[in-house]
């Protein structure tokens, strides 16, 4: 028994939710390949292959893997899955994207979002935003999986000395292109990997507002900043922010949900935070129902209190 | 251009869902049940493209039990042409709703197929995926923007790292984010008028598709459930509970 991981990167750097995707394989006690398709990518091999349960590492480089479409990277995992048992990815939107494609060419199901590995067939994922957890045994040949990161403690990213094959690259597809990128780079720490998280809702007003009342408290506290949907549609922070069913996951050691409801598609993105604060001036939002520590009140107040006094 | 909207009947938004006390599965009865917003979002920009004078006809498809007649109306209120609806025991897992989706799209000669990401019920984010690949389409799932240009459809992704802009061949599947767009109200008019509106009926094996299950649900469980904690008075108190109780600031 073989598993393939499929390793998500930029071309340059291995991104860390590869590192708990590999955790989640390494339950199936069973070598792990890890595949990086991409083009010009030295720097993502080196990271790769010191990766500490990685035994192989397979590099498909060319032009037309540069932006990770779907269509050219399911072509690529297609021609290579037949000697894997199982094959996973973080469920980014990276992972969710392209697996179900590969899947469906194989005429095989796919498990999202896992969040256990019960035994080589059985595993555990989340429906239902999160309100139940189902436990689902699969009776494919292969078993595509997409894996909720937050779920799995990252392996190691070094002491592993895995061999390097390269791959022959399958024929472009031609069906897709990607023309543009608006990717947000900010120094902060990244929203799925960081140890504090500073989330805003509607609660804030303005785009303004979200900024001058939540980044000096992000900057205190080197936090991510992160976002209910309902400040997203209003325009007061980037899409990327958003935290919830259908944005991210998010499990960091202490959480602020400032001027957030609790809406259960926003619980579904952070409940298994380690601390969850709440700032919130109505004392029945349901978002106290599940915070460690609330505070009733103005948000205006108390966020700039709560900065100058830390 | 035709374009398809599969549609799903799911538990409403607003309602959280109970586990059966015996955990074999959870307990939809008597639960209010809805069209799955994305797809809601996936008719609105279907209507959109038609009355852009884009699209020549929307044609509203669900693969359930006859429950999901429902969503088909709401789907036909909300302004598609008409709607087939492909009678199931069960739901389906997504591989055999892909299947069912390609085969009536092979039939109806859609160009352009428009879905919801992700059904709120089982949270898969599969199916749209999972068609393009049946039918060798192009895909751009998670949209925000979508605009028609000549044999191309320019789609506007929400990705993990902000935006990214695809150019994709047609014909394609795109599937919606919630940002595409702010689907309209059903009126009371297009109500009774949906009523009248075709919608055909067919079995899986009219269709020829396999829909068995390759998914067993062994059982459902009861998440850990955070409890309330404690009120406090004031920013000293939490900066207090943050450094000597929870230690992490
Ligand atoms: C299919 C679907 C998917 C969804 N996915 C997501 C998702 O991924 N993530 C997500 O977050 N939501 C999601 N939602 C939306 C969700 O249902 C809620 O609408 C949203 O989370 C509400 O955001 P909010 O809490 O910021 O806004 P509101 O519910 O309006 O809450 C604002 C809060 O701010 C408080 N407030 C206002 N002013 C102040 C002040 N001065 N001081 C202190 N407190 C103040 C109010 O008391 C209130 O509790 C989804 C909805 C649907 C239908």
């Amino acid at each position: 028994m073989t598993v393939l991981v499929i390793a998500e990167h930029d071309n340059k750097v291995l991104k860390s939710s590869t590192l708990n995707c590999l955790a989640a394989a390494g339950e199936l006690n069973a070598e792990i390949h890890l595949l990086v398709a991409g083009h010009q990518v030295s720097s993502v091999i080196e990271a790769a292959k010191i990766v500490s349960n990685v035994a192989k590492v397979l590099v498909a480089d060319a032009e037309q893997y540069v932006f990770h479409t779907a269509e050219n990277i399911a072509e690529l995992v297609t021609s290579i899955a037949s000697t894997y048992s199982h094959i996973l990815v973080s469920a980014t939107t990276f992972g969710k994207n392209m697996l179900p494609r590969v899947a469906a060419l194989l005429d095989m199901s796919q498990i999202s979002e896992i969040v256990s590995v019960e035994s080589e067939d059985t595993f555990i994922r989340p429906i239902y935003a999160g309100n139940a957890l189902a436990m689902i045994q699969s009776s494919d040949a292969i078993k595509f999986i997409t894996v909720r990161a937050t779920a799995f403690d990252a392996v190691l990213d070094s002491g592993g000395n895995a061999e390097v094959e390269m791959l022959s690259a399958t024929a472009d597809t031609l069906l897709s292109e990607v023309i543009g990128r608006e990717i947000s780079a900010g120094d902060r720490p990244e929203l799925t990997a960081a140890a504090v998280i500073v989330s805003g809702g509607r609660g804030l007003g303005s785009e303004k507002k979200y900024y001058q009342l939540l980044e000096p408290l992000a900057d205190k506290l080197s936090a991510a900043l992160g976002a209910s949907r309902a400040a997203v549609d209003a325009g007061f922070a980037p899409n990327d922010y958003q935290v919830g069913q259908t944005g991210k996951i998010v499990a960091p050691d202490l959480y602020f949900a400032i001027g957030i409801s609790g809406a259960i598609q926003h619980l579904a993105g952070m409940q298994s935070s380690k601390v969850i604060v709440a700032i919130n001036k109505d004392e029945d939002a349901p978002i106290f129902q599940m915070a460690d520590y609330g505070l009733v009140g103005d948000l205006f107040d108390i966020v700039p209190e709560l900065v100058a006094k830390l | 251009m035709k374009i398809l909207v599969p549609v799903k009947r799911v538990i409403d938004y607003n309602i959280k869902v109970c586990i059966k006390k015996d955990g074999s599965d959870v307990d939809l009865n008597n639960t209010k049940m809805s069209i799955n917003p994305f797809d809601e979002i996936a008719i609105e920009e279907a209507m959109r493209l038609k009355e852009a004078g884009i699209a020549t006809e929307v044609i509203a498809m669900s693969c359930g039990t006859l429950a999901s007649t429902d969503v088909l109306r709401t789907a036909l209120a909300l302004g598609a042409d008409r709607s087939i609806l492909v009678e199931l025991e069960h739901n389906p897992e997504p591989l055999a709703v892909a299947k069912l989706i390609k085969v009536v799209c092979d039939k109806e000669q859609a160009t352009l197929i428009i879905c919801g990401k992700q059904a709120i019920d089982d949270d898969s984010n599969q199916t749209g995926q999972m068609v393009a690949a049946l039918l060798g389409w192009s895909q751009a799932t998670f949209a925000s923007e979508v605009k028609i240009d000549g044999d191309s459809a320019l789609v506007t992704r929400e990705v993990d790292g902000g935006l990214e802009t695809l150019k994709v061949l047609l014909p394609a599947v795109i599937t919606t984010d919630l940002r595409l767009n702010e689907p309209r109200y059903a009126t009371l008019p297009n109500i009774m008028k949906a009523k009248r509106k075709p919608l055909d009926t067919f079995s899986a094996a009219d269709l020829g598709v396999d829909v068995s299950p390759r998914l067993t649900l062994l059982k459902v469980l009861e998440p850990t459930k955070r409890t309330a904690g404690v009120m406090l008075e004031n920013v000293d108190a939490l900066i207090g509970k943050l450094k000597t109780e929870a230690k992490v600031i």
